[in-house]
């Protein structure tokens, strides 16, 4: 059980950063993985005193609050808007409603969890991280840092870009509301393809390849899938997983092709 | 510490330990029908409204309520028969354990959505587990109830 035995509600970022410099004391973002921890600390750290649990549209980005839910996420209409729903893809089949009025877009971040949709999602918008000291990053570069009890930086905010990119989602799932099988999130700009697989059951990476002429959606979605490592556990093995993410690249990726085909028509 | 927040319109100021949930803040606090289902964020018996909104108790902290208010099925009284009428003319009503937490996500949803149809039904709805049940009987009763006279 989760136990701890101050609780600190910080009206700064420095002191919160201050607070997080020791290793007894923790900060909380939903606490809904935490909570289920056998961890003993000192103090809690909440960061909802800080106005974070905000999604700011602007002309050229989202900025993402780290206390944002993943509700808000669903719910937002211009990151849906501006992503084809992808947003409200990636989160409504987790656990419930209730549960994504509590998760935060920063815990599911900054936990870098194997499982997560939502970075699966961001990875392949190419999403940048602000750190409260280590300033913004590509989430990328984020994603892929080991976990480490020395890594005491506080996730402020997300910035998505207002790119034009177009994307879709799709994850495969045992049954709703569970862990997903496979994560996909396949975007596309004018130059590329940005595709990003998790829950393969490893941590979420996107990769990117050049537009050629004349290469059909299967070879692409090959070649993508075949960029990336799949483990086996209980729910799937390596093997299924490998498959799987062909298809699912494949299908999104034909899917974003027939869709900008009769949006020219329509012009 | 002490905080101070509205439960069920009542303006409470309990002594709570930093690491206490909102879940066993409610229980202690009166509340009986917010239940502790599962203990892994997953079954949506512990579903209370916090500043109208459906969480999970089980998963926020005690400390997190100050300054907000809280709704339990306590709260909700006369909603709650209602919607529990239509449970248990459907056979949805079976140990009874997981209702409470059900019927508050039921009036939640009933806030939220405009004429939600089975699909969005079921996607509200979906992280209430129910362990007598094929969900059938709920499903008819959510409908019969969101298409009552007067709603």
């Amino acid at each position: 059980m989760f136990q701890a035995r101050d609780y600190v509600r910080p009206s700064t970022l420095e002191e919160a950063y201050q607070l997080c410099q020791k290793r007894r004391n923790v900060v909380i973002g939903g606490m809904m993985w935490l909570k289920m921890e056998n961890a003993s600390k000192q103090s809690i750290i909440d960061l909802s005193a800080l106005g974070l649990d905000q999604i700011e549209e602007k002309e050229e980005e989202f900025q993402i609050g780290c206390m944002a839910t993943l509700r808000m996420l669903e719910t937002h209409e211009g990151l849906n808007r501006e992503f084809d729903g992808i947003f409200r893809e990636c989160t409504r089949h987790i656990v419930g409603v209730q549960f994504r009025n509590g998760a935060t877009v920063g815990g599911s971040v900054y936990g870098r969890f194997g499982f997560s949709d939502i970075l699966t999602c961001l990875l392949a918008l190419d999403a940048e991280v602000e750190l409260y000291k280590g300033g913004r990053m590509k989430l990328s570069e984020f994603a892929a840092k080991p976990l480490s009890v020395n890594d005491r930086d506080i996730l402020v905010r997300l910035y998505v870009k207002k790119d034009g990119r177009r994307a879709s989602y799709h994850t495969m799932r045992q049954t709703k509301t569970d862990f997903p099988v496979l994560a996909v999130c396949v975007a596309e700009t004018k130059e590329s393809w940005q595709v990003s697989v998790g829950a393969r059951p490893q941590r979420a990476k996107a990769v990117e390849l050049k537009k050629e002429e004349g290469i059909s959606a299967a070879e692409l979605a090959a070649k993508a899938a075949g960029c990336f490592t799949y483990g086996t556990n209980l729910r799937a093995t390596a093997d299924y997983r490998a498959y799987l993410a062909e298809v699912i690249i494949r299908r999104l990726m034909e899917k974003q092709m027939e869709n900008r085909a009769s949006q020219e028509e329509s012009r | 510490m002490k905080i101070q927040f509205q439960l069920n319109g009542k303006y409470v100021q309990p002594e709570i330990e930093a690491d206490m949930l909102l879940l066993d803040l409610v229980r202690e606090l009166g509340c009986a029908s917010v239940k502790r289902g599962c203990e892994t964020a997953n079954c949506g018996l512990c579903t209370v409204l916090m500043d109208g909104k459906p969480v999970l108790s089980c998963s926020v902290l005690a400390a997190r309520a100050d300054g907000h208010s809280v709704t339990t099925m306590e709260g909700l009284q006369e909603e709650a028969e209602e919607a529990g009428r239509f449970l248990a003319e459907e056979g949805g009503e079976q140990c009874g354990f997981c209702s409470p937490g059900f019927l508050m996500n039921v009036l939640a949803m009933e806030r939220e959505l405009k004429h939600p149809d089975e699909e969005a039904i079921k996607e509200y709805l979906a992280g209430n587990l129910c362990r007598c049940s094929g969900y059938m009987s709920q499903l008819r009763a959510v409908k019969k109830y969101l298409e009552r006279k007067g709603a």
